[in-house]
């Protein structure tokens, strides 16, 4: 699903991605974690090109991404992405939020997309708020609200980088709930996170990075239980 | 010495005579020699000329923003930000007086004052419009465009639906305020002839001989022109607030 070749990216002379290779498959949960600094945002980013990747190719469901004769954005429908400040559009409504993209690209009718919008808003959990404005929703209500609406362009695949780190402790239980729900659904997800217990629990993999490099990877299992290397080691003593 | 200026103040309302004086000055400027149709012909001259400015000013301004935005959208310099860079720099580094002689006498050949006129002022404002345009699109956060653009928008639809709905409640009230700028900068019109309210004034100056009762008038209008504007712009300001939701 998702092929990841020798990926490299600088920003001027800081090296962030120092050559990542990484296979994905249909509906495999991915969480990548690792120290602040150590590109895992980046390589996130890199996934759905809103940083341009210096070297190195990136093909998800059979489009090369990394072809300058692709089009960005009908690749981009693909593949959803959930940020960390949930970047809701406060001009719109909740249900506009959802149903904006689908029916500006007519991918939708007005109609259907409505439809859509409230059974997605309804399955995570804020169907009331439909036509409420984002700054009237708490944190974690406008994080769900984000997810639904990146699930209305029926991605194939959905890109996290950090959806829980803006949010009051007591409010990332109800989002994780979602993410997690999503991954039993079988939706294949790439998860940058720093919620440790969600890895150990819902990822079907666990990606170590540190250095812009993929220091360790496999099952949640191994790599909490039993991490080989000293890095990871040394990380997951402070974090764990 | 407030019982002084009491005094003088009644004594001056009670003087029939320098009362009488400038009734008379003004009764004869404005009703005798028509002045009321003078300034009346020169209102709708100056609203005129400033409406259509505003529109080349805000059309010309809206796309040199987005020239200069490319270069944010490329993360680099391009050749549409050179040139509306250029563009701005030299319209906001000479003097717009200078600008309007420049377009009446050497573009336009002394011809089409009026025209010349519109385009001269409309261009020039186009320039702080832009910046203005620019800074409220800029004031956007990044992230909004990311959301955008991850959802398969393309940079013109997020524009369209997303940045530029919430720039215009930061570039409305800067515009407001380019546009009161704007129509008083106009009264420059008339050193190329163009019959405004400021030519109004000095032809009836040139009927008088005197300089008071003309240049009164132009400040009176120009003062009731801009408290109009100012106060409608306020009640709209305050409607969008109203509707605020951020």
């Amino acid at each position: 699903m998702i092929h990841v070749k020798d990926l490299h990216k600088h920003f001027g002379k800081l090296q962030v991605l120092n050559g990542i290779d990484v296979d994905i498959k249909k509906g495999e949960c991915v969480c990548v974690i690792g120290p602040s600094g150590s590109g895992k945002s980046t390589f996130l980013r890199c996934l759905n090109l809103l940083e341009t990747p210096t070297k190195g190719e990136i093909v998800i469901d059979g489009i090369n991404a990394t072809d300058k004769k692709t089009n960005i954005d009908t690749f981009r429908r693909e593949v959803g992405m959930v940020f960390q400040q949930f970047n809701l559009f406060p001009n719109l409504s909740i249900l506009e939020n959802v149903t904006l993209a689908p029916v500006k690209l007519k991918i939708l009718s007005k109609e259907e997309a409505n439809k859509k919008g409230m059974e997605l808003l309804e399955r995570v959990g804020v169907g009331a708020k439909a036509n409420n404005y984002p700054t009237q929703l708490s944190g974690g209500q406008q994080q769900r609200v984000a997810i639904a609406r990146a699930l209305c362009m029926s991605p194939n695949v959905l890109l996290f980088d950090e959806p829980t780190s803006a949010l009051d402790p007591e409010m990332v239980g109800e989002v994780l709930d979602v993410m997690k729900q999503l991954a039993e659904e079988g939706m294949t997800m790439v998860v940058v996170t720093h919620e440790m217990g969600f890895a150990r629990e819902v990822a079907d993999r666990v990606i170590f990075m540190d250095g812009g490099v993929i220091v360790e990877q496999g099952h949640p299992k191994d790599v909490f239980g039993n991490p080989q290397h000293e890095r990871t080691k040394a990380f997951l003593s402070k974090v764990l | 010495m407030n019982e002084f200026i009491d005094m003088e103040f009644f004594s001056l309302l009670s003087n029939q005579s320098w009362f009488a004086k400038w009734g008379e000055k003004f009764y004869n400027a404005w009703i005798n020699l028509s002045g009321w149709k003078l300034f009346l012909d020169g209102l709708k001259v100056t609203l005129v000329v400033s409406a259509v400015a505003v529109l080349i000013g805000v059309l010309v301004g809206f796309i040199l923003a987005l020239m200069k935005l490319t270069e944010v959208k490329k993360g680099r310099r391009t050749i549409l930000s050179t040139i509306a860079g250029i563009y701005i720099d030299i319209i906001r580094g000479t003097p717009s007086l200078v600008q309007l002689m420049i377009m009446y006498f050497i573009v336009f050949k002394s011809q089409a004052s009026f025209t010349a006129g519109m385009l001269a002022f409309g261009l020039n404002s186009a320039a702080y419009v832009a910046e203005i345009i620019r800074g409220g699109i800029l004031s956007v956060n990044k992230g909004q465009m990311e959301a955008g653009r991850s959802l398969g928008l393309s940079y013109g639809m997020t524009m369209r639906y997303v940045i530029v709905p919430q720039a215009i409640k930061t570039i409305l009230p800067a515009l407001g305020n380019e546009f009161i700028v704007l129509i008083k900068e106009t009264s420059v019109i008339s050193f190329i002839g163009v019959a405004d309210i400021m030519k109004a004034g000095q032809f009836l100056i040139s009927r008088t001989y005197e300089p008071y009762v003309p240049y009164i008038s132009i400040a009176v209008i120009y003062y009731i022109i801009i408290k109009i504007l100012s106060l409608l712009l306020n009640a709209f300001e305050r409607r969008l607030r109203k509707n605020d939701t951020r």
